[in-house]
């Protein structure tokens, strides 16, 4: 009961954070059909960026500059690389966003260093928030927790309630219709790339010193993140939305139950002296790679994944 | 209508002359280092060669091809150590074949999931198979030999009229030898109907439907064999260094071998030779020279995607098509106009990264950096202004001299047209 628990809110913040990536990814790709490989990068540039300015004027002011000034990258990135890269199709695109995503651990290496920064929780965030039978909830979690929920539903009003957002939405099924309405339609998608990117900078921001700041994090993170764009359904923020929790919880889960096929058998009463390495693995160890079948088992049995409205 | 024969005059030459070229190669210079990187180069083309057959070939960009590759050499060390155990009775001449129907089984088990969607869809489904395969394959150290790898001797026995594989110069031959015969079965198989019609497939899917082809078996049929193509590169690679670890699956050998094939140039059939060729180059001579080789990787490739899509080949045959027509001779001064801004912000940049990656090392002493007898210093505010200064110029000549070679480019090809007609 208690580890279930702790394992439910722990996978909820963690599929809050996957969430805060899918969905700026889910956004940018069915808006300008970009599959934006770079986008965990943005994640990691969020993290580092917070690092160098809470080393220098604090947490609480990186928590703001940081996705603000990935925000300002990313939309340079898309005026003055992505769009030129569209005029020779998708593949050129899509490698550009990939020579991006490979660049940016260059830079990071570069200018930070191979092995991982000392990027904290600030103090005054610290500490337990509630103990729950015997393990305690850390207040950076419940923090984690606030200000996703807090983001996606300003998100979500930005887009339901504001011109802005209506016009996105308009642009997302419409575009030419938009464009002939008279809506600079170029400068609404680098505005989307821009607000994408710093969505998923301040995934980073928050998450960058729950788990580790480091180069390899944006390799670590970014596949998930695919996975879970396909699974919830190509440009389907809902379907996004579950996939995110459903990962997370899942994940969270799994990471922390020791069981295996042999254990299995064991409980049932068949005495086992040899098996295979495959019934061996524990369910632990089976948490990195549960994503990605899930990923294949969606594909065969449901291709347009959970909430999604087309094949391709 | 009659096909245009494949084998001409000047083809048969061209490939004569390839032959003859990787023979000879290795008389050129006694020392280990041409040795291994040639067969580094071969083994390259093999593999970048593969994956074209998905992306220039069918259309499908793949960012887990090097599972191919990986699973195929650790098949190749498992029968290798089964040869040496005296458990399994193939000649080490024929291991290659091994890792290739290795490649080819995981082709028809992965490739049944991945190409039930093409485009987008595809590149992300491989990039999630792709990290499945790496991840798994942790799981069973048994297979893949867990983080210390997989490593076996290729010299098994006496040997046959000595060729025993313990020098370098016989494994190279052995490389290729296969590596040849690799690259001519590509060829051949791009001018077979299944061939034409992945071609057809890549540039309308729907129309190779409504001619009778389901464009879903033909993609499946290309993953397959471009997996078997992979799993020979992965089993000459196994023999060539006698260990395999699990990083020769992972994402960064699949996006190395993107990179190959695009800065090669994926809409040319010999594009991935150059590329492979290139690469291979850069990255033994780069990398000796700076530890920042991989960020120059990735800015050569953005460039390249950015400013020649077509990859060097066709650059290389739009020139020589020029050459021909006699014209390219009036290109030349544009060109040499453009070489200057395009060496200054080259420089200007080169010069950021040295210094960012020196100052960032925390060594004062290390922050000087001599180039061609000058002292740079990076500490020093004034550096900095001279090198932004550079860049910022050499982007605005750019700008300027870019529109002098368009025009002079839009007149050389007015003048091709001209002769033509």
């Amino acid at each position: 009961m208690e580890f279930a628990l702790i394992s439910l809110l722990n996978g909820v913040t963690y599929g809050l954070l996957l969430f805060m990536l899918s969905s700026g990814l889910t956004l940018i790709f069915s808006m300008m059909g970009i599959l934006n490989f770079a986008h965990a990068s943005f994640y990691m540039l969020g993290a580092y960026f917070a690092y160098q300015i809470s080393t220098k004027i604090g947490f609480w002011p990186a928590l703001l500059i940081a996705p603000v000034l990935v925000g300002i990258v990313g939309a340079l990135i898309e005026r003055y690389g992505i769009r030129k890269a569209h005029r020779y199709g998708h593949v050129a695109e899509l490698l550009f966003t990939f020579g991006l995503a490979f660049l940016a651990i260059e830079v990071v290496q570069l200018v930070w260093g191979k092995a991982a920064v000392d990027y904290r929780v600030p103090a005054s965030l610290s500490g337990t928030w509630f103990t729950l039978f015997s393990s305690s909830f850390p207040v950076y979690k419940g923090f984690m927790m606030a200000v996703s929920v807090g983001m996606l539903l300003t998100l979500y009003a930005l887009l339901t309630f504001t011109r802005i957002g209506l016009i996105v939405q308009a642009a997302l099924s419409r575009p030419d219709m938009v464009q002939a309405l008279g809506h600079d339609v170029p400068r609404i998608f680098t505005l989307v790339f821009g607000g994408g990117s710093a969505l998923a900078a301040i995934a980073g921001v928050i998450g960058g010193n729950a788990f580790v700041t480091e180069p390899g994090m944006a390799d670590a993170l970014g596949p998930i993140v695919f996975v879970v764009v396909v699974v919830g359904g190509l440009g389907s923020l809902t379907g996004a939305f579950i996939a995110s929790l459903l990962i997370g919880i899942l994940q969270t889960f799994m990471v922390g139950t020791d069981y295996s096929l042999v254990d299995f058998a064991r409980s049932v009463g068949i005495k086992i002296h040899s098996a295979p390495a495959l019934a061996r693995l524990s369910l632990t160890q089976l948490a990195a790679i549960m994503p990605y079948v899930l990923m294949v088992a969606i594909l065969i049995f449901r291709p347009r994944g959970l909430m999604g409205a087309r094949e391709t | 209508m009659k096909p245009a024969p494949v084998l001409t005059a000047s083809r048969l030459l061209s490939w004569g002359a390839y032959l003859a070229l990787i023979l000879v190669a290795p008389l050129l210079s006694r020392s280990g280092y041409w040795l291994s990187l040639l067969s580094q180069i071969a083994i390259m083309t093999v593999f970048a060669l593969s994956f074209n057959m998905l992306l220039g070939q069918t259309g499908l960009l793949s960012f887990g091809h090097a599972v191919y590759y990986g699973l195929g050499a650790m098949i190749t060390m498992h029968a290798l150590i089964a040869v040496n155990h005296h458990v399994l009775p193939i000649p080490v001449t024929l291991l290659p074949l091994v890792g290739g129907l290795g490649g080819l089984f995981f082709g028809v088990l992965l490739g049944y999931v991945t190409t039930r969607r093409a485009g987008t869809t595809f590149a992300m489904i491989s990039l999630g198979i792709g990290e499945m395969v790496a991840a798994s394959s942790l799981m069973f150290p048994a297979f893949s030999g867990g983080e210390g790898g997989l490593s076996s001797n290729r010299v098994t026995g006496k040997g046959w009229l000595g060729i025993t594989y313990g020098p370098q110069i016989q494994v190279y031959y052995l490389i290729a030898l296969w590596g040849f015969a690799c690259v001519v079965a590509m060829y051949a198989l791009a001018q077979t109907p299944l061939g034409r019609i992945a071609n057809a497939v890549r540039d309308n899917p729907e129309r190779a439907e409504f001619i009778g082809y389901n464009p879903q078996v033909v993609r499946f049929l290309m993953v397959v064999l471009a997996g078997f193509f992979a799993g020979v590169a992965g089993g000459l690679t196994a023999l060539n260094y006698e260990i395999v670890t699990s990083e020769s699956l992972h994402a960064y050998t699949s996006g190395l071998v993107i990179m190959m094939a695009f800065v090669g140039g994926v809409g040319y059939f010999f594009g991935p030779i150059l590329g492979a060729l290139l690469i291979t180059v850069l990255q033994m001579a780069v990398s000796s020279l700076t530890a920042a080789w991989l960020f120059y990787f990735g800015l050569l490739f953005l460039v390249v995607v950015l400013y020649a899509p077509g990859g060097v080949a066709s650059v290389v045959v739009e020139h020589r098509r020029l050459w021909h027509a006699g014209v390219l001779g009036r290109l030349a001064p544009a060109y040499l106009l453009a070489a200057v801004p395009v060496l200054l912000v080259g420089a200007g940049l080169v010069a950021v990264v040295e210094m960012v990656y020196r100052l960032m090392k925390e060594d004062a002493a290390s922050a000087h950096l001599r180039v061609f007898g000058f002292t740079l210093d990076a500490s020093r505010g004034l550096f900095w202004i001279a090198v932004a200064a550079a860049i910022a110029i050499g982007i605005l000549l750019l700008r300027k001299v870019a529109r002098t070679v368009s025009d002079e480019r839009h007149r050389a090809y007015a003048t091709l047209r001209q002769e033509r007609t």
